[in-house]
């Protein structure tokens, strides 16, 4: 069963959830299949990095999880990577 | 809180949805001086027509020879004559100067070497009334809706548009006689609830292409306003066509763009089979979007299908090679590696009809003013109301739209609708009081997801409508099967009057959301099956098995949805043009 319509554990998460609510389909998909699957093993730093890159536009998300772009910074690459390798897992 | 309690702020004008007939709709009137607010589910840019990536049509001439009478041709062709040709003529003359606004607004569209805008040529398009290929379509690059959106709400904070980010609008408040004066909306982040009485309201909320399991539309489409327009007793016309593209990604929804058939791609069942041969011997996998959904539908119903649940066909394309497929299918390469783990250079991909367009909406005339049928009159206007884009029927696309018309008409009526409402303000100057009773309406509809104890669970209502709904009101359309949609449609409708969510909090509660959204798809799915039932005729995207032929004469004619005593009602299509002659219905052949 998809656990997307799940229960949220506090606001700061609910907050994040909702802010996976993206004009693109296939970032519905990504983020929020990461979201229900890996946001409970993200440490804090993580989950401000995932944070601040939810306030990218959605084309620039759409070319970084599309791997049609990859970004320059270290931390942000990281974590791009981890949610593409969510996808398919 | 009590209902004396909530906060109430006054507009000019309130503008529902924030994708790009909202927004330019709200710059027209920002710049006219009007005060203007903007109710977004979710942050303004994140709306659904930054996925738009095709482009806009425009006839500028600036590739190949073109006209807006050609333009008008191809619409009304398009719509299986059931478009309304004043607003055809309409949005095609207005197009260019819509065209060039944008590009003053910051809008970068692709240039040609002479330095005018690019225009590529799309499928529908003609020169000279069905004659050669016409190049109408600009865009910017692969990301034309992203830059309209972004161009759109730059110019709005520039204008002083008010913002209310991430509120979520419960249902349309009126006053004694029925005009429209606001809305009812609860603050998503902290569940505060808020009153916001306007002299107009706009409905730009976009489509429903959640109401099915397989779709290219994101979560946010789920016909907010078109179920707040059912409850306040306006009716929405044609919703039996929904345009569907017969290669989704099973499962996902994800677009394969025809081209990877152009390119030498073939579908073949379970058995290896390449069963297009038996339905379309000629064109075969080229065959019309219609015909290819229905055969993907027909194998996978008589058996035929693949997977575990035999619930898709798969698309070959290894057979192209990876050089091939690397240089004329890149995106399509990366997508299907993304979502799918697996590289069509190497092994098929899964696929399925996928769900796209909504036609049909909350009915307009020309200038966005929400019209209804009161009594001999089929068309009066509702005071206060207006509508644009793809959660209005204006009607345009009639029972099919054609590729770059969809930002087109979102701009076009966007921006009608917006100056019929500063004409409409400069005549009423002052706030109607609201009738009492509709906020309390309104109130109780949002606080009946506050009940506990026990209940049918929002999430499995929701899974189950999107599977009856794709099953029984698809591709593959029979009486049999649209009777049985309208049974388990109605099934799931007194199902949901059962159910219950967990979450009780004020803040953030997204469960509240989807809760409140499901209604609104509830109403919208009833309305579809209920249209598409009673439509004993093949037009456009509404597909029958058992009616296969156009009948113009007795289906030249729209369909209006009642959500009151669940009524159909029909009135003529406005095969009259403002100006120029009318295109009567021929055989629409390509």
């Amino acid at each position: 069963m998809n656990s997307l319509y799940q229960m949220p554990e506090n606001e700061a998460d609910s907050r994040l959830r909702w802010r996976c609510r993206r004009g693109m389909l296939e970032l519905d998909l990504i983020l929020n299949n990461f979201i229900d699957r890996e946001y409970v093993h993200l440490n804090n730093q993580q989950k401000q990095l995932l944070d601040q890159m939810l306030d990218y536009p959605d084309q620039l998300l759409f070319d970084l999880f599309l791997g049609f772009m990859q970004s320059a910074d270290k931390d942000i690459a990281s974590l791009v990577s981890y949610i593409r390798k969510s996808v398919t897992t | 809180m009590t209902i004396s309690n909530i906060q109430r702020r006054r507009f000019d004008s309130l503008i529902i949805g924030a994708g790009g007939g909202g927004l330019r709709a709200a710059l027209q009137l920002a710049e006219a001086d009007a005060s203007v607010a903007v109710v977004s589910k979710v942050f303004p840019t994140r709306s659904h027509t930054v996925a738009a990536q095709g482009g806009m049509n425009a006839a500028l001439a600036n590739v190949l020879p073109d006209n807006w009478h050609w333009h008008m041709f191809d619409t009304v062709k398009g719509s299986d004559y059931l478009g309304d040709q004043d607003a055809i003529e309409y949005m095609c003359r207005a197009a260019p100067k819509v065209v060039y606004e944008l590009e003053h607004f910051g809008v970068p569209f692709s240039r040609l070497d002479n330095g005018r805008i690019y225009q590529r040529p799309f499928g529908g398009q003609s020169q000279n009334f069905g004659g050669e290929q016409a190049a109408r379509t600009c865009a910017a690059a692969d990301r034309t809706g992203h830059a309209i959106l972004h161009s759109l709400y730059q110019q709005n904070i520039r204008a002083k548009t008010h913002f209310f980010d991430e509120y979520f609008a419960v249902d349309l408040l009126k006053d004694d006689d029925g005009n429209i004066l606001g809305a009812f909306v609860f603050d998503i982040h902290t569940g505060e609830e808020l009153i916001i009485e306007a002299k107009t309201t706009l409905l730009a909320t976009g489509g429903a292409g959640q109401l099915f399991r397989t779709t290219t539309n994101a979560l946010i489409n789920t016909g907010d306003g078109m179920g707040m327009a059912l409850r306040a007793g306006i009716p929405l016309q044609d919703m039996e066509f929904f345009q569907f593209h017969p290669t989704g990604i099973a499962g996902r929804g994800m677009l394969i763009t025809e081209g990877a058939r152009g390119e030498g791609g073939y579908l073949v069942n379970v058995n290896g089979e390449r069963f297009m041969e038996r339905y379309a011997p000629k064109a075969k996998d080229l065959a019309s979007r219609d015909v290819v959904s229905r055969a993907i539908e027909t194998e996978v119903r008589e058996g035929r299908g693949c997977g575990p649940d035999k619930d898709h066909v798969m698309l070959k394309l290894d057979h192209l090679g990876v050089d091939v497929i690397q240089k004329r299918l890149p995106g399509i390469r990366q997508t299907c590696i993304t979502f799918l783990g697996m590289d069509p250079a190497e092994e098929p991909v899964p696929v399925y009809p996928t769900a796209h367009y909504t036609m049909g909406g909350i009915p307009t005339d020309r200038h966005g003013q929400v019209v209804i049928p009161v009594k001999d009159t089929p068309e009066e206007a509702v005071t206060g109301l207006y509508a644009a884009g793809e959660c209005a029927c204006v009607s345009v696309h009639g029972a099919n739209r054609l590729g770059g018309n969809s930002l087109l008409d979102i701009l076009v009526f966007g921006r009608a609708a917006a100056n019929h409402i500063i004409d409409y303000l400069k005549e009423n100057h002052y706030h109607r009081p609201l009738n009492e009773k509709s906020v309390e309406k309104a109130y109780q509809r949002l606080h009946r997801w506050d009940d506990t104890g026990e209940g049918e669970s929002v999430e499995k209502i929701r899974s189950d409508l999107k599977r009856v709904m794709e099953k029984n009101c698809g591709v593959f359309r029979t009486q049999d099967v649209l009777d049985n949609g309208i049974k388990e449609v109605s099934a799931l409708h007194e199902k949901l009057k059962h159910a219950r969510i967990k979450d009780h909090s004020a803040m953030f509660n997204t469960a509240r959301v989807e809760a409140l959204e499901l209604e609104n798809l509830m109403d919208v799915a009833l309305a579809t099956v209920y249209s598409a039932s009673a439509r004993t005729e093949s037009r456009g995207a509404h597909s029958r098995v058992d009616f296969q032929e156009r009948d113009d004469m007795n289906w030249m004619r729209h369909t209006l949805y009642s959500l009151e005593g669940r009524k159909l009602d029909y009135k003529p299509v406005r095969t009259k043009p403002m100006t120029v002659a009318t295109f009567p219905p021929k055989a629409r052949v390509y």
